[in-house]
């Protein structure tokens, strides 16, 4: 008998303390807060194409009202995406529109996604700087991505296998580039990237592999392009001009792979969240956009909507 | 009741329940990975969950570049890490003095503490590059500089098996071939390795079920192209492993969604993989304890 009771007196102190733990635990959390004034927390993740700018503009955020807490995280589109529906962020980052499908399960889960424009980006296609090639049509690089030009000499380079690069699957700019490029717009045409082709899980990964490699080409946001890589002039078609991507050329729409950048909020989102939006798009904001080598949006007031 | 003994059946309880809970562990990821991964032969056909393309974005989702991928990496893994990791083990155990064993051993345990990430950054910045210039390869991502890093993981878990089956091994067997006139490589070769066999099999598959899980490293490396393997170079061509599509797609994926349950399936997979790899090691183990016991009685 004896056993059992002290047993259960031992059960006891063990659940007391586990209690005692809990309380104190949200004592803690009660007690921080305040003292930091944290009115607001934000949560923004998504495309890691944003996930530079994003940080930059939580920085100069918090520098002018220190009682809003931002955190940015990377990990793609999709992700970004993904966490919205779910309910854990408040701002997904997209380097694409976001899907019809997804604009379907976010309304099941009760969440209404609105849309801002918040820049605009162009996708450079980058080789070696070795690589004697130094202008490609659309319609040539949707050809080596889908696998119908294996060799650089088909393209007035070298004798050299053509090693493809890529983001994963997960990544808005993969996406972008699978529907603007190798579908060259057509949502109709279901061609899809060769299977060797290698899908890096970041930026700075296709940027090494192209510095290091002569047989590389890869393709990534114009801010993440340094200078240790070679940027391929565009043409649109077969004779036509062919263009290097600029803040001018993405402006004029010129230049034939650019596209607008992203932030989705939830319909009824806290004040926090709207004016840290409103200030986005603000001109001190967008001056930030063009100092992380993104195109500023110009229009600043139209591009709130729902999509 | 005596005090001590209220003690004692306490303590017993808590071991007890701390050996049940590896059983709980395991049923409960059991459980989860049949529960998230078995919709998917409902939500996917058969046939193309089996076909040879990879492409989520278009609801393709055959396995078998994946399964494949994740095969040649862990083979190539171990024609390396055979070779070195069982030969480390003999030069620790029967050759090296002394002092060199007190270098070797610590130096050994930091290679196994080593973070794979860590080994993966080498290999994207180091590895790659002079793979491609060294073999003249079109790119150094490929499924080889994947094998040599799993390798590099492998070999310690390898060593340190195999060091103990090795000693193991009564010290009669040796004097007796040293008796008879046996050089010490005939030693090594015809006596103490035959006799520890089974336990440096179970290293062997120990460090399988080491490679065939690791995520990171290969993941870095590889390329991760999802490209069906043709023939002999498949071992210098990209690769996609199993654990680097898991870790690389699960981020995006909504909950439910077939591609969710595919990757879960995919996990499955993985599970029986290192499931059946465990079975074979513990089955070589056993066999070597009756073995043993064979000679001692």
């Amino acid at each position: 008998m004896r056993q059992f009771l002290i047993f259960f007196l031992l059960l006891a102190v063990c659940t007391g303390l586990l209690a005692g733990c809990r309380a104190f635990r949200a004592e803690g959390s009660a007690s921080t807060d305040p003292a930091v004034q944290a009115s607001a927390y934000i949560q923004n993740k998504g495309s890691d194409t944003i996930v530079n700018l994003a940080l930059a503009w939580a920085e100069r955020y918090q520098q002018k009202y220190p009682e809003v807490r931002l955190s940015v995280t990377g990990g793609g589109s999709g992700t970004g995406l993904a966490s919205l529906i779910n309910g854990t962020v408040d701002i997904a980052n997209a380097s694409r529109a976001i899907k019809q499908e997804e604009i379907d399960e976010a309304r099941a889960q009760g969440i209404d996604p609105v849309e801002t424009i918040i820049a605009r980006d162009a996708i450079a296609v980058i080789v070696n700087p070795s690589n004697p090639v130094n202008q490609l049509t659309l319609e040539q690089v949707a050809q080596i991505y889908k696998g119908e030009i294996n060799n650089w000499s088909e393209l007035g380079g070298e004798d050299r296998p053509i090693v493809r690069l890529s983001r994963e699957t997960n990544s808005g700019t993969h996406v972008y580039f699978l529907e603007q490029v190798i579908r060259l717009g057509d949502k109709k045409n279901k061609e899809i990237f060769s299977a060797n082709t290698l899908l890096l899980p970041s930026s700075e990964g296709i940027i090494s592999e192209v510095r290091d490699n002569p047989n590389a080409i890869g393709y990534d946001g114009l801010g993440y392009v340094t200078d240790e890589v070679k940027v391929l002039g565009i043409a649109r078609e077969k004779g036509s001009e062919y263009v290097m991507p600029s803040v001018e050329t993405v402006n004029s729409n010129t230049y034939a792979i650019s596209r607008d950048l992203y932030m989705y909020s939830r319909a009824d989102a806290k004040q926090p969240v709207l004016d840290y939006l409103n200030w986005i798009l603000s001109t001190e904001a967008q001056e930030i956009v063009s100092e992380q080598g993104f195109v500023p949006v110009q229009n600043h007031s139209s591009n709130t909507g729902r999509p | 009741m005596q005090r001590s003994q209220v003690t004692e059946t306490i303590i017993t309880l808590l071991i007890r329940i701390s050996g049940y809970s590896s059983i709980l562990f395991v049923s409960m990821i059991l459980f989860f990975l049949l529960r998230e991964g078995l919709p998917a032969l409902g939500d996917v056909n058969i046939g193309s969950l089996f076909g040879t393309r990879w492409y989520p974005i278009e609801s393709l989702y055959g396995i078998w570049p994946l399964l494949s991928g994740s095969l040649i990496v862990t083979l190539g893994a171990m024609l390396i890490s055979l070779p070195l990791g069982v030969g480390t083990a003999v030069y620790i155990a029967e050759v090296a003095p002394p002092w060199i064993n007190n270098l070797l051993k610590p130096l050994i345990e930091i290679l196994a503490g080593l973070p794979s990430v860590v080994l993966g950054f080498l290999g994207i910045q180091v590895l790659a590059p002079f793979l491609r210039t060294f073999l003249n390869l079109p790119t150094g991502l490929t499924a080889f500089g994947g094998a040599v890093l799993l390798a590099m993981i492998a070999i310690p878990t390898i060593v340190s098996i195999a060091e103990d089956a090795l000693n193991t091994v009564p010290s009669g067997y040796r004097q007796a071939a040293l008796a008879l006139g046996a050089t010490r490589w005939q030693v090594i070769w015809g006596v103490t390795l035959p006799a520890a066999r089974s336990g440096v099999l179970t290293a062997v598959m120990l460090g399988v079920g080491r490679a065939i899980g690791e995520t990171m490293a290969v993941m870095m490396v590889t390329g991760n192209a999802p490209v069906l393997p043709t023939g002999l170079n498949a071992l210098f061509v990209p690769v996609r492993t199993m654990t680097a599509t898991i870790a690389s797609e699960m981020g995006e994926v909504a909950n439910g969604s077939p591609h969710y349950h595919v990757l879960f399936f995919i996990g499955m997979v993985l599970f029986f993989i290192s499931l059946m790899v465990n079975i074979a090691a513990s089955s070589l183990s056993l066999q070597g304890r009756k073995r043993a016991e064979r000679v001692l009685s």
